[in-house]
């Protein structure tokens, strides 16, 4: 058997290009990286291995979902939001540092042959995680829709480039209100009054999740939520990172790093 | 060419390096080619379907990690008609690892499993995460020497005991599973541990108690491993805390044969191919042609004399 044609995850050093504030909490990360290491479907993720700062030490590496990425550029970006130990000592990389990074991980969203038309809706930096979806998608000429929620305009993240990627940018927040998922239901269901959704797609809110089940439920349209969990390995082996899914009657504990982070929205349950 | 053969009983090891059990499965051989390895260890199984316990399962102190997996396990058959026979198309040792509530659960479950592919059972008698309190057999000598015995009576296949550092008694524990009929022993598991996060005020494990891994334990086993070396002639298995070369050949020259690569690996899925390099480099620079030549020769004879107490008068 061969064996080598089985490896596809990578631990590599990667050079930090840039790794800027974007707003008042969340960062963006580019590195440069082997390409060897970049074959990267959109949902996928990498396990980063955080440096040690002021005496902090990060021990176990943290998950990051792939915000862009380019083979032929050999570069590779992360956005993320400051919330902890770990992307603290992430925000602290400097240009030039070499950071380690273990990669592509997971199993990403699925672009079925026959969607035509797809809605991505996510919160903060959920959007971060689509965001390679949505490059895939126009690429693929798929029609786009994308709803981007936030706290209020300045957390809206990735606008500018959902916008060179589809011209049905919808952005609601809580400050106006519009982010309700009131409003939500009632934006999705004139959406689908006027074109077909073949699929919808979302990440990082609990409550759009609910919304989804629901709206997914009702008019039979399947859906992809990429989700998160706590993880030690990153591959699969230490079956830390399980969540419990709804299979049928069954519920099933599946591990996020290895069976996802990429679920059915009809599977995945609400936390 | 340094020869980096290890026998553990009539089993023979292409090298000392494997990976600790729940630490390694098969997703592993997509970061590099598990053949290389010395010996294949799979997850711990129990006969019984275990969801395992409450999230979150792991935390990390320092450069350590507390984990309450608590052995989520897909029963006997599963294992037989899904895990096994992807390590038959290696040519590496493959030993099974295996949990039960009482002896006759022990011995149930390796009658089951001793089947052709199963190189060997590593008795999971020191996990902390399944029992109230982190209880476990190996705490003791004689629930370790029933259990062993017991699944003694029942297979012919090498039994491995794997002890753990939570307990007083650790020679008296390793000279039972000998007693008893253990083929080798793995010294050690996970050290009973907690954590509490002082904004929430709650323990930052879902099961409250958990086992420590990681080179904060690695001097504790290297000593349990230098201790059992003393009183048992079964091969030693080291376990715990291992992170690189240096720490194999300490692990060897304390009396293990081989040893068992965890919590690091989570750290760097290649790890366990540095090391290999890391040992075979040592060897050559340090003249030694066989691996196995180093296994217990810490030098411990010459030690300076104890400064006895001295009365004080006052």
């Amino acid at each position: 058997m061969d064996n080598k044609s089985r490896i596809k995850i990578y631990e590599v050093d990667t050079e930090v290009i840039s790794n800027n504030y974007i707003s008042n909490d969340y960062k963006h990360l580019v590195l440069r990286a082997p390409s060897r290491a970049l074959d990267i479907v959109p949902g996928q993720f990498f396990h980063l291995q955080c440096p040690t700062f002021e005496g902090s030490i990060s021990f176990l590496r943290r998950p990051m979902s792939v915000y862009q990425f380019s083979k032929k550029e050999k570069q590779i970006e992360f956005l993320y939001k400051l919330h902890g130990k770990g992307t603290r000592a992430i925000s602290n990389l400097k240009k030039n540092n070499i950071f380690n990074i273990v990669g592509p991980l997971g199993k990403g969203f699925v672009i079925e042959e026959n969607y035509k038309n797809i809605v991505l809706i996510a919160r903060g930096v959920g959007l971060a995680t689509l965001a390679p979806l949505g490059n895939l998608a126009f690429e693929k000429g798929i029609n786009l829709t994308v709803i981007c929620s936030a706290r209020s305009k300045e957390h809206l993240m990735s606008i500018d480039l959902f916008n060179s990627l589809s011209n049905k940018v919808i952005t609601v927040t809580d400050n106006d209100g519009s982010s309700s998922m009131f409003n939500l239901e009632l934006l999705i269901n004139n959406l689908m009054s006027s074109q077909s959704v073949d699929a919808f797609f979302t990440c990082g809110s609990n409550r759009i999740l609910k919304l989804l089940k629901k709206v997914c439920g009702l008019n039979n349209i399947p859906g992809q939520i990429a989700l998160e969990q706590q993880m030690a390995c990153g591959i699969g082996m230490c079956f830390c990172c399980v969540r419990p899914f709804e299979i049928g009657d069954k519920i099933i504990q599946k591990r996020v790093c290895n069976e996802g982070p990429v679920f059915r929205i009809s599977e995945a349950l609400p936390w | 060419m340094v020869d980096l053969k290890t026998n553990i009983g009539d089993i023979i090891l292409k090298n000392p390096i494997m990976p600790a059990s729940g630490t390694f499965s098969e997703d592993l051989a997509s970061v590099f080619d598990i053949d290389l390895l010395g010996a294949h260890v799979a997850k711990t199984i129990t006969a019984e379907i275990r969801s395992g316990n409450a999230t979150p399962r792991v935390s990390e102190s320092g450069y350590n990690m507390l984990n309450s997996i608590g052995i989520p396990s897909k029963g006997i058959e599963d294992f037989k008609k899904n895990i096994l026979p992807i390590y038959k198309e290696y040519n590496t040792p493959f030993i099974a690892s295996v949990s039960a509530p009482s002896a006759d659960g022990f011995a149930y479950i390796c009658d089951k499993i001793s089947v052709p592919g199963v190189d060997a059972i590593e008795i999971n008698i020191s996990c902390p995460n399944i029992e109230d309190d982190g209880k476990a057999f190996a705490m003791r000598p004689n629930s370790t020497f029933k259990v062993i015995e017991k699944v003694r009576s029942i297979t012919n296949i090498p039994i491995w005991a794997k002890l753990t550092p939570n307990t007083g008694e650790t020679i008296e524990v390793a000279k039972a599973a000998q007693d008893a009929g253990a083929n080798a022993l793995v010294v050690a598991n996970t050290i009973l541990a907690m954590q509490i996060d002082i904004k929430t005020y709650k323990p930052s494990l879902g099961n409250i108690m958990g086992g420590l891994s990681g080179p904060g334990l690695k001097p504790i086993v290297l000593r349990m491993v230098y201790q059992c070396s003393k009183v048992v002639d079964i091969p030693i298995i080291g376990c715990g805390g291992i992170s690189n070369f240096e720490d194999v050949i300490e692990f060897i020259l304390a009396g293990s044969s081989a040893v068992q690569v965890g919590t690091a690996t989570f750290i760097n899925p290649n790890v366990m191919l540095s090391i290999l390099s890391g040992i075979k480099d040592y060897c050559e620079e340090n003249k030694v042609s066989k691996i196995s030549d180093l296994i217990g020769l810490v030098d411990d004879k010459n030690t300076p004399d104890t400064v006895a107490l001295m009365e004080i008068d006052i």
